[in-house]
């Protein structure tokens, strides 16, 4: 028997293979990666493990034993670089063939890009992976000022640690808010205040237009003329999905990424696709297609992979969360609130202790809790069992949450 | 290292080393004991990595009221399955040389 290759070795592709021996299956497993490091976590790159309070070790999902002893064949530093859907194989970039019957892709997202002048300079540096997070790590203690271009999660959450150790620290980001496509007006303001008051810049409504420097970085110009120094620019303005093997394949791609159904397969009955590569249905109301780049999706989608290549059949339909720290403000999501219509907040921003509640036609559909965890599992817990809150009783942060409903 | 005997919720027992320092969160997860899921990776946001500390080793392990932070505290008060006296959310649980022989329950509902 030839087994399942599982292409990409992270979040998603670890936890299919180990799925896989969950739900008995007996024949081989190889997980491909191009990364050199077994299967890591990579939340903390921009958190604890930046801020030096993590090690590599720390961050590796299973350790060697597990998997010898799952028997998961762990290639690694190698790149799947070639798939003969029909004949069964797939190639790597060292040359070895992988025989299969079933494939699962979990190739992950790549860093866009900064397209300006200057943006290959020494110094301008983009988070994704180990070797990045060590190469900023590596060059952190040396720079006097960061220019941070993009207020994403990712972007703030560095700007957060970068501004602890002391940095001078601006944020650019092109939108008239941070974090836009995640949060409401509300949160996004309170974010801005909140690294304002531990001393960061914020610049919002701005573009980078060239990344000034000789050999290394000296500064960042921005449209409106002004530049910024900088001894270091780091660049997170979104991912896009790989799907490179996927597009060879001939799979049905929409929006850059792979297609797949609520049991992570795709247009092709061989293949499943599971994690930041995938366009999926929304797990809670499956008529709309979502792109989600989170932990929880990547091992949930994973395991209704794993459960579609034995010809299974375990939709994923659990509750999307998310999670974000910056300096001591834990940011905590629960549910989607992509199209919602109103949005309720619960407790004082200013005391950075507080929720944003989203509603849509009435229900709730999401929660995003600043340093309020019991607000975050209430809710979590409250939607996966398909209720609501009433909109006009969870303004009062002094009543909790679970004495408004009966679960 | 110390040995650390994880009872799953199936009562099957796993006795793993863990790394001083490390903690039983991550030693049960990279060893594969079933039933801790630790869904965030440790940072105090799933309450899926509840273990119930033996009796005779909660003093040694210490008691989620006594952190700084309280978030274990207030999330271990809303997990799903039943908080017990030795309930703790073993990603806050760091290895020392004193808890060799450590035996924790793995709580059946991870949440
Ligand atoms: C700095 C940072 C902080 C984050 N913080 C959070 C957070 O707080 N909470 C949260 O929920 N999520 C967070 N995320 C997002 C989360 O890490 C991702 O959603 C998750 O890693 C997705 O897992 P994945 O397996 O789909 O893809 P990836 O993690 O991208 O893994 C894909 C892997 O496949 C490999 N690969 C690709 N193509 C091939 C090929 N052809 N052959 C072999 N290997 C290949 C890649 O090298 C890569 O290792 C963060 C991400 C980053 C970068
Ligand atoms: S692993 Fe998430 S709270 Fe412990």
């Amino acid at each position: 028997m030839p087994g399942v290759v599982i292409v990409g070795a992270c979040q998603a592709g670890a936890q299919t293979a180990v799925s896989l021996r969950e739900l008995g299956y007996e024949g081989t497993v190889t997980l491909v990666g191009a990364e050199p490091s077994s299967p890591y976590a990579r939340p903390p790159l921009s958190k604890a493990y930046l801020a030096g309070a993590a090690t590599a070790e720390s961050l590796s999902l299973r350790n060697a034993s597990f998997y010898e002893a799952q028997r998961i064949d762990l290639v690694l530093g190698d790149r799947v670089v070639d798939v003969d859907l029909d004949g069964g194989c797939a190639t790597t970039d060292s040359g070895r063939r992988l025989p299969f019957d079933r494939l699962a892709l979990t190739t992950g997202a790549r860093v866009m890009r900064l397209p300006v002048p200057g943006a290959d300079l020494d110094g301008v540096l983009y988070l994704r992976d180990l070797a990045d997070a060590d190469r900023l790590a590596a060059l952190l203690p040396a720079a006097r000022s960061v220019v941070v271009v993009g207020g994403g999660f990712i972007g703030l959450e560095a700007a957060a640690v970068c501004r602890a150790k002391g940095k001078d620290v601006t944020v650019v980001e092109m939108l008239p808010r941070l974090v836009a496509r995640a949060v409401a007006p509300e949160v996004s303001a309170f974010y801005q205040q909140a690294h304002e008051r531990r001393g960061t810049r914020v610049c919002l409504g701005r573009t980078v237009t060239e990344i000034v420097g000789q050999e290394g970085v000296s500064g960042v110009r921005l449209d409106d003329g002004s530049e910024l120094p900088a001894d270091l620019v780091l660049v997170g303005i979104g991912v896009r999905p790989r799907v490179e093997l996927a597009e060879q394949m001939g799979l049905e791609l929409r929006q850059g990424a792979v297609v797949v159904d609520q049991c992570a397969r795709t247009s092709d009955p061989r293949v499943v696709a599971a994690g930041d590569c995938t366009l999926l249905p929304h797990p809670l109301d499956p008529g709309v297609m979502v792109r989600l780049e989170s932990v929880q999706n990547a091992v949930d989608q994973a395991k209704a992979a794993a459960a579609s290549l034995l010809g299974l059949e375990q939709p994923y339909c659990s509750v999307p969360w998310f999670w974000s720290d910056q300096d001591d403000l834990k940011l905590q999501i629960a549910g989607l609130s992509t199209g919602y219509e109103e949005v309720v907040v619960r407790g004082e921003p200013d005391s950075e202790r507080f929720s944003a509640l989203y509603y849509r036609a009435g229900r709730l559909i999401a929660i995003d809790c600043v340093n309020r965890t019991a607000d975050y599992l209430f809710v979590r817990r409250l939607l996966g069992a398909g209720g609501t809150l009433p909109a006009d009783l969870v303004s009062d942060a002094d009543v909790p949450l679970k004495s408004l409903v009966d679960v | 290292m110390a040995r650390i005997v994880f009872v799953d919720p199936k009562g099957v027992s796993h006795e793993v080393q863990g790394a001083i320092g490390a903690t039983v969160m991550d030693t049960a997860v990279k060893n594969g004991v079933p039933g801790i899921v630790a869904e965030c990776g440790g940072f105090l946001s799933c309450a899926s990595c509840h273990v119930y500390v033996d009796d005779a080793w909660i003093d040694r392990v210490g008691r989620p009221e006594d952190a700084d932070d309280p978030t274990e505290a207030e999330i271990l008060d809303d997990a799903m399955a039943e908080c017990q006296p030795g309930s703790r959310l073993s990603c806050q649980v760091v290895i020392t040389e004193e808890l060799d022989g450590l035996l924790v329950r793995v709580s059946p509902e991870q949440f």
